[in-house]
């Protein structure tokens, strides 16, 4: 932990040590970039979940063949400032039974560590930008995904705070679901990577996307590892959430889970934190498996200079775009599942496969085979887990005698012929 | 009577094929009907303060009292719509009638806009023809006490909803009704049916009653009309 924190406070590397005298003011212009970054990088993450919260709003109203926001604004495009003025100006309620402390920690708690996560991802060209943009807040951090994950899995504790000192039923369900869920989805998140870490022999978020970027568009780790894109994806649908997992606040069941109780900016805080954590898995999405700001033709390595700059920020900023607009999409397709269904998703499919994965990562890099036998290995795999679940559904339907005229020959060893 | 085994359908689980199991088509497909939404965008909203619905001709909306071809309340206080009223919201005070061709009148007439269903009952149980349903749906107040419509504000909407075509007299416009009709026997038709020969009642197209509503603006506005008419 010691050693995180040392990087995290030296990060600003190529600033001059602090001279004997006037050392605070050397120290505090040292960290000037860093301040600037963490506000631009804060303002803009800020406006760009008010705004994506009426993209969603609009999206879902166009898949539902209704109108959407339309009445703030031209095409209701002021909605969200109008939505967080109410926020700023609602009534704080404040229960009277709850833990007041814990209560009032929690979505500090839920939106910090979404916002600290966000600090290694680089949103942008990181090298051969020109020096006044700097496109991370916390460079060269060479743990940066197990810091992702380490912080990411923090937020759960928000979620619990927030429930268990809501002191009612229904958020304190909310919020056991939480830590069940973020405890199960932990796994195939960290082990989904795990391939790529091996793979780019490093932890660091920057050095994988530039390993990509040399390789050109055949390196996108999406090919070598299909299969831990998808876990990746499925796994960080579950972590922050989301529909089809968004077990934690489903209405129907826990009216609104665990921030039942909450209300005004505070709500608003935990809002904050569940989008700012969907920016920064489609951050790291787009950059773990598809080639962060590279695309052939448009944005290559090489290429220096503002205009190439500019040009890397966009197409990464388009492919962090398409991959909400895939998980808004699948918000409004596919239904919420059940508890008992997460968890075996997580604990019989995804665990599994994904160490299986790993494995196969390591037998190719110990043999030192063609990195384009773990494409056919994810497909196998696949290809195995699918046959595996026909077999189960199969032996489901029969045990629970639901075929009571199943053909004779898949009857054979039917139990209610044995007596 | 036990239900014959010939007649029960066996209802099989569909056997999951290797696609099924994987889950993907099935998301891929559903994916793909959420597109076309998005794609082939074809909302059914309707801007109601900008659009105004388009109402059926039997529309039941706010009560009006008619008033005959010399400009006098046709309703004759026969509490005939109080009786049928399942609401219990008409309170009818008779007086002797100060003309000639009717014995008596309603001294006052108040309808409780806010106990009404809207059943439409007043209007058939009605002899006279003198109550009746305008296509007015846009009726709010501040105060419980406005929306008790008296006979002076019931007979201002007859005066702002008789000429506009889309409320016409329905029956016997002008004359007392089949009541008091004793040369003829009384018309069979319903209530709510339209005379062919009434010229207010032509609409653009059979049986419905296009375009925008008959008061353009809110009911207190109506209510101020109705106060600045007397």
């Amino acid at each position: 932990m010691s050693s995180m924190f040392s990087t995290l406070t030296t990060f600003a590397a190529d600033a001059p040590a602090p001279a004997e005298s006037g050392g605070v003011v050397s120290l505090v212009m040292a960290q000037l970039p860093t301040v600037i970054t963490i506000g631009a990088a804060l303002g803009a993450v800020l406006g760009a979940v008010s705004y994506l919260i009426y993209v969603e709003r609009k999206l879902a109203a166009f898949m539902q063949d209704r109108v959407g926001p339309n009445r703030v604004g031209p095409w209701g495009l002021l909605q969200p400032i109008a939505d967080g003025a109410k926020f700023i100006l609602k009534e704080d309620v404040i229960p009277e039974y709850v833990d007041k402390v814990l209560f009032i920690l929690a979505p500090c708690i839920a939106a910090m560590t979404t916002m600290l996560a966000f600090a290694v991802v680089p949103f942008g060209p990181v090298d051969g930008a020109p020096s006044f943009m700097r496109f991370i807040i916390a460079p060269n951090v060479d743990i940066g995904m197990v810091f992702i994950f380490a912080i990411g899995s923090l937020a759960v504790y928000g979620i619990i705070l927030g429930g268990w000192a809501s002191n009612n039923k229904y958020s304190a369900l909310g919020s056991l679901r939480a830590s069940a869920q973020v405890i199960s989805y932990e796994i195939p998140l960290g082990m989904s990577v795990l391939g790529i870490a091996l793979l780019g022999g490093t932890l660091n978020i920057e050095q994988i996307l530039l390993n990509q970027a040399k390789g050109g568009i055949t390196q996108w780790y999406v090919w070598t590892q299909p299969l831990a894109c998808l876990i990746f994806f499925t796994a960080a649908l579950a972590e922050s959430n989301r529909l089809p997992f968004d077990l934690v606040e489903c209405e129907q069941e826990l009216v609104g889970g665990f921030h039942t109780e909450y209300s005004s900016m505070k709500f608003a805080l935990f809002f904050l934190a569940e989008y700012t954590h969907v920016i920064t898995i489609s951050f790291l999405t787009a950059i773990l498996f598809f080639g962060g700001w590279h695309f052939p033709g448009i944005a290559e390595p090489g290429s220096t200079g503002l205009l190439a700059t500019g040009l890397k920020f966009g197409v990464l900023l388009s492919k962090v775009f398409a991959v909400i607009l895939v998980i808004m999409l699948i918000r409004w397709t596919i239904p919420r599942f059940r508890f008992d269904q997460l968890m075996g998703l997580a604990w019989k499919v995804l665990i599994p496969l994904s160490t299986a994965n790993v494995v196969a990562v390591m037998t190719v890099l110990q043999f030192g085979w063609s990195k384009w036998w773990l494409t056919a290995v994810s497909l196998l795999l696949f290809v195995v887990a699918g046959a595996i679940g026909v077999k189960q559904a199969h032996d489901a339907l029969n045990r629970s005698g639901r075929r009571p005229h199943a053909k004779p020959e898949t009857s054979g060893g039917h139990v209610a012929h044995a007596h | 009577m036990p239900i014959e085994n010939k007649d029960v359908t066996w209802v099989e689980e569909p056997i999951i094929g290797f696609w099924e199991a994987t889950f993907l088509p099935a998301i891929i497909e559903g994916l793909k009907t959420t597109v076309k939404h998005v794609t082939n965008y074809q909302p059914t909203t309707e801007f109601f303060p900008e659009e105004k619905p388009t109402l059926p001709l039997h529309y039941r909306g706010v009560h009006r009292l008619n008033r005959d071809d010399q400009g006098r309340v046709k309703c004759v206080a026969c509490m005939m719509c109080a009786t049928a009223c399942p609401a219990n919201c008409i309170t009818i005070q008779g007086a002797q009638a100060p003309w000639e061709d009717r014995d008596k009148y309603p001294s006052s007439f108040e309808i409780d806009e806010l106990r009404c269903i809207f059943c439409g009952m007043c209007e058939e149980a009605c002899p006279v023809d003198a109550i009746e349903l305008t296509h007015l749906y846009d009726l709010t107040g501040f105060t419980r006490d406005e929306m008790l419509f008296d006979k002076e504000k019931l007979l201002g909407v007859f005066d702002q909803t008789k000429d506009t075509g889309y409320d016409p007299v329905r029956t016997h416009r002008g004359r007392l009704g089949p009541a008091s009709d004793f040369e003829q026997l009384p018309s069979l038709s319903p209530a709510t049916s339209v005379q062919s020969d009434d010229r207010s009642a032509r609409s653009s197209s059979s049986g419905v009653i296009q375009g925008r509503a008959v008061m353009p603006s809110s009911w207190e506005s109506v209510n101020d009309k109705i106060e600045k008419g007397k």
